[in-house]
């Protein structure tokens, strides 16, 4: 019963992820991590190589707030949405308020042109810890498959 | 001859069935290569005479860092312009490049992107080659059970793959085609080996690729890294941060041929806080924005001098560049005429401290397909190659600067005589 519980905590968190995302309620983003939270978008050849590189790595929420500040107002892309398909949800305990996380990710992306192309897809590795306001991410890594990417990333998967 | 020359190759008219007919030439209306015709973005025939005469050409095509490459039988797939290729280290870790396709029917032998290999086996008829593309071994050589194998005059020293010269410069390892390529250091050339020189002062450590895939023309973002003008302009995180402003102080290099280029931007005090953007209300320039997280922009000092940005192509397919602390190499690899694949190899130093390591994974923020200073730049080649597709036989212009001559403009940061010249070298190459 716990359990299931907490499945569906950490379910929730998840789906509360990618409906800030794909709705551009980007200003929300950052407040599903902890103050340290890091969250990474590495290639899964870097990753399999234990290469560090990636495309974004944001160290602490002040980071994440900056993506979403350049992104609003320094960087210029074209017009597009996500979309979010999550599976495979697998987490185990590490103690009573941590638990590491992972799932797969599909992300369609939707340009002007009017067509929807899968854009990237890719496994979450993530930390969640228990914290006052609920479960936060204090680490998400995405780590992806489709090594290239399409023109430019400028939106947080 | 199973391998035909450079010079027989430059002979046959591969885009002609009629043999009388001209081969295909396009034309530049001005000799100082301020009008490019969009045709040169799109047209299928200039890319495939590209791959002959630029890419199997007399030139050299940066494949690898050695450090991808540290121990003896490592090996990296990758392509020189269009041609797969490997670059693999023998056992006594010379440095060998080999066309990635059978000798017997032509299939991909290598079909991973890195690894550590001593023999390098076909899997279609498990033809085996070692490090250097030696044939090693036929299967049924000799005939099996009394069927006939391979006829007497079979000779494996004959049916090696096709080998190309790989030479390396400060562990930038290039490979070509040719026999008219000079040597690799003289094809770097005296005005841009300082650079290089630079940049490769000590031992470095490969820390990752990242790849960005424009649809558009390879060309465009060989023009885009030699285009000071564009920089300040449609990167708003570059001028507004100060970390690249057009009046910065610059010196920028260009090869005798015109081909490659050096640019270092300075880092200058901008007392007028960007006075010269907002009297010409350049939107990409926005007051007011800060960051919370500044030390993404900081530049630990550790060269003689504090350059925000070196810039440095070396065509056809390499980009050297240093943006703060944030070190890389650009792959440029022409995918198509109307596609390039961009391949961003990131390193630090051997001697990097621990702390030293992470600000280069933090600034790797700044560049790469998430580049906050440098995103836009495959969507802007973009935009191009979208218009002009089917621009018939209009004309791009590069003319900024042109009324000055091209020695006086090294400091200039918005002249476009490096795009002139590179258009030159490559009518010259191109024979157009």
């Amino acid at each position: 019963m716990d359990e299931m519980k907490l499945w569906y905590e950490l379910y929730r968190l998840q789906e509360r992820y990618v409906s800030v995302i794909d709705a551009d309620r980007l200003e929300e983003w950052p407040d599903l991590f902890t103050e340290d939270g890091v969250y990474e978008i590495v290639p899964k050849e870097n990753a399999d190589l234990g290469l560090p590189v990636g495309i974004m790595h944001c160290f602490g929420r002040p980071m994440l707030r900056d993506r979403i500040t350049s992104l609003r107002k320094a960087n210029l892309f074209e017009a597009h949405t996500y979309r979010h398909m999550t599976s495979g949800l697998e987490f185990t305990q590490v103690d009573a308020g941590t638990i590491d996380m992972q799932s797969n990710y599909v992300v369609v992306q939707t340009l002007t042109d009017g067509e929807s192309r899968v854009y990237q897809a890719g496994r979450y590795f993530d930390r969640v810890v228990r914290t006052a306001d609920g479960w936060r991410y204090q680490r998400k890594r995405a780590v992806y498959d489709t090594s290239r990417v399409q023109t430019l990333l400028v939106t947080p998967v | 001859m199973r391998h035909r020359s450079e010079d027989a190759m430059n002979e046959l008219p591969k885009l002609t069935t009629n043999g009388s007919k001209a081969r295909k030439t396009v034309y530049f209306p001005r000799a100082d290569g301020s009008r490019i015709p969009y045709e040169v973005y799109s047209s299928p025939e200039i890319y495939e005479l590209e791959q002959e005469r630029i890419f199997r050409g007399p030139t050299w095509s940066f494949v690898a860092l050695e450090a991808e490459l540290p121990n003896p039988n490592d090996f990296k797939s990758t392509f020189v312009g269009a041609t797969p290729m490997v670059v693999a280290r023998d056992d006594d870790n010379s440095l060998a490049g080999w066309v990635n396709r059978c000798a017997h029917r032509g299939a991909m032998v290598c079909r991973t992107a890195r690894g550590n290999a001593r023999s390098h086996i076909c899997a279609y008829h498990q033809w085996s080659y070692d490090t250097r593309g030696n044939l090693m071994g036929v299967p049924f050589r000799r005939g099996v059970k009394g069927s006939p194998g391979m006829p007497a005059d079979f000779d494996l020293k004959e049916h090696g793959l096709q080998q190309l010269r790989v030479q390396s410069y400060r562990g930038l390892v290039f490979a070509s085609f040719s026999d008219r390529a000079p040597a690799l250091y003289d094809y770097i050339g005296p005005r841009m080996r300082p650079g290089i020189d630079r940049i490769f002062h000590k031992p470095i450590v490969y820390l990752g690729c990242t790849r960005q895939y424009a649809k558009a023309n390879w060309k465009l973002y060989n023009e885009n890294v030699r285009d000071p003008y564009h920089a300040s302009l449609l990167h708003a995180f570059f001028s507004t941060f100060n970390l690249y402003r057009a009046g910065m102080r610059f010196e920028i290099v260009t090869s005798e041929d015109g081909l490659h280029d050096y640019l270092r931007a300075f880092h200058t005090e901008d007392a007028s806080g960007g006075a010269a953007y907002k009297d010409d209300k350049v939107s990409s320039f926005k007051e007011g924005l800060r960051l919370e997280h500044t030390s993404i922009l900081t530049n630990v000092k550790e060269f003689d001098e504090v350059v925000n940005t070196h810039i440095q192509p070396i065509f056809p397919q390499l980009v050297v560049t240093q943006i703060q602390n944030s070190l890389a190499v650009r792959q440029i690899l022409p995918k198509g005429p109307g596609s390039f694949e961009l391949i961003f190899n990131f390193f630090g130093y051997a001697d990097d401290t621990p702390e030293m390591r992470m600000h280069r994974i933090s600034q790797a923020n700044l560049v790469g397909p998430a580049g906050l200073v440098s995103m836009e730049d495959a969507l802007a080649t973009e935009l191009v190659q979208r218009a002009t597709a089917n621009g018939n036989d209009a004309v791009s212009i590069a003319d900024m600067g042109r009324d000055a001559p091209d020695e006086e403009q090294i400091e200039s940061g918005v002249s476009e005589c490096h795009i002139r010249s590179f258009w030159r070298g490559y009518q010259e190459l191109m024979g157009f």
